[in-house]
């Protein structure tokens, strides 16, 4: 069914009682061309892609749990490309492209806001690192602007740019095309136009083991019973490990927990996301008023999809400094996801050790923004059985070769 | 919030600590004459179990020395502390 203002004022006649289900939910079949492992915003994106660009439609997407119950949606709905090195920048501005049409491609309102994103400066050396980065985006064709403290103060009245100020704010970088997307719906429009080209998306599905043939990967062994692929995608974000050591091999990558919180909802007061990287905090306003804000992750390695109280109160602090009309908020809610990182801070993208077993992981801190470039990379990877000029640099034999694309910093850190 | 046993200070609260990542990962004797791939393996290369992890922790904000602990990464539980160059409980590593 296809959404419309028609169909909105005929479903409300009845009292907005008759809605169809958005996606169906299919038993799990004997043998599929491609099984992907996770149903987030990735792997959703990935049989998407699938279906529409590469015709293949006898694909399966196993999710542990519910769609969108993992990372997709327990971030803070961050949208940029203004990555510094070449490869990456090339990865995430295809991924910016994209979301600008989705909503329509899809019929389902992802909430996409072009509303603006700031990263602060706030020392000399910050600013030049700063400087570096526009002019680098730049020459890959992003946009991207150097804004001094006057124009941010402007920009954003409501930040503290006093001289005196805990964290002087000397200057900005701003994205304009950056913003925010509404996380929930990025997985509920991706899982609804998957399962209208044909793709199966099987929920509370956990996957237990790999088999294999001479090598190759033949299938998966399921909480729901084996299932047989020719090719198979995981797509699990923190739990590409586990993943992983079933099916016999090491990742370099370690799972940490990534905190995120909401304020109670308050009147329009912030209308750009403001990114610091020197307190690592980030915050933007919600539709619904609350302020949402992220930190950094957990020190330690977790599982637990929880965090430390230490990382919000550190991180709630400055933003208190920065920002001292929230000072008197409260926090509602505080989750956690289990982010996958990377030694050089990017993701990992295409072929195993075993044949026919494709990863798509390793997106740590920052992977929401890049939900459909990811799944289009990897569904042609998955199609073709090679990646993409887009993601061939980002293989896992980089480590290996010292081929590394180092994100850390460059990126201005802050997810 | 972890509560921490330093084996020289006692418990004490996580934000005192530096985290120190895997522990028992060995630099090779040689550097010069092992492979790509495994020296590949020892700087990038980690367990990331789910479950009992062994790791480096460091006092950092009070007696400034490491330890290793035996850690639960879903429950966070702190299983055990040892001192750095003993063997690894259970003969992990």
């Amino acid at each position: 069914m296809k959404y419309s203002l028609f169909s909105l004022i005929r479903n409300g006649l009845s009292h907005h009682e008759r809605w169809p289900r958005a996606w169906r939910s299919p038993e799990l079949k004997g043998s599929y061309d491609v099984v992907i492992v996770g149903g987030g915003g990735h792997g959703l994106a990935t049989a998407y892609y699938l279906a529409k660009e590469h015709a293949v439609t006898s694909v399966a997407v196993l999710e542990k749990g519910y769609v969108g119950g993992g990372n997709t949606g327990r971030n803070t709905e961050i949208v940029r490309s203004n990555y510094l090195w070449d490869d990456a920048a090339r990865l995430y501005e295809f991924s910016l492209k994209l979301w600008q049409d989705l909503s329509r491609e899809l019929n389902f309102n992802l909430m996409y806001s072009k509303r603006g994103l700031l990263s602060l400066g706030h020392s000399l050396q910050e600013m030049r690192d700063i400087a570096r980065r526009v002019n680098a985006n730049r020459l890959n064709g992003i946009d991207s602007e150097l804004l001094s403290a006057e124009e941010v103060r402007e920009m954003v009245p409501i930040l503290n740019t006093s001289p005196g100020a805990r964290y002087p704010v000397l200057g900005a970088s701003l994205q304009r095309r950056g913003g925010t997307a509404r996380h929930d719906a990025v997985a509920w429009g991706l899982a609804r136009a998957a399962d209208g080209l044909g793709v199966d998306v099987v929920q509370q599905c956990e996957v237990t083991g790999f088999r294999r043939e001479n090598g190759r990967v033949v299938g998966v062994d399921t909480t729901k019973g084996y299932v047989a692929a020719k090719r198979v995608g995981v797509v699990t974000a923190g739990s590409s490990g586990v993943l992983a050591s079933m099916a016999g091999f090491r990742l370099p990558i370690e799972s940490h927990p990534l905190q995120a919180w909401v304020s109670e909802p308050v009147k329009p007061t912030l209308d750009a996301v403001v990114m610091s990287n020197a307190v690592h905090a980030y915050v933007s306003q919600t539709d619904r008023g609350e302020l949402l804000a992220g930190a950094g992750i957990d020190s330690y390695n977790g599982y637990g999809q929880r965090g430390s109280f230490s990382v919000p109160e550190h991180a709630i602090s400055s933003l208190v400094e920065l920002f001292p009309i929230f000072s008197r908020l409260r926090m509602m809610r505080q989750w956690a996801g289990i982010v996958d990182t990377c030694p050089d801070a990017c993701p990992i993208i295409g072929a195993t050790p075993v044949d026919g077993l494709y990863f798509n992981c390793g997106w740590g801190t920052g992977g929401y923004k890049a939900t459909p470039g990811s799944g289009w990379v990897f569904a042609y990877t998955l199609a073709t059985g090679r990646p993409h000029r887009l993601n061939a640099p980002f293989s896992l034999d980089r480590f290996r070769t010292g081929r590394l694309i180092d994100e850390h910093g460059a990126a201005g850190v802050a997810h | 919030m972890l509560l921490i046993e330093c084996p020289w200070c006692g418990a004490r609260d996580e934000a005192e600590f530096t985290y120190g990542g895997e522990a028992h990962v060995v630099r090779p004797e040689n550097p010069e004459a092992v492979s790509d791939s495994e020296w590949a393996d020892y700087l990038f290369y980690r367990k990331n179990p789910r479950g009992d992890h062994l790791e480096q922790w460091c006092h950092s904000s009070g007696c400034r020395r490491w330890f290793n602990a035996q850690r639960d990464t879903v429950t966070y539980e702190i299983k055990r502390v040892y001192q750095v160059g003993s063997p690894p409980p259970g003969g992990e590593g």
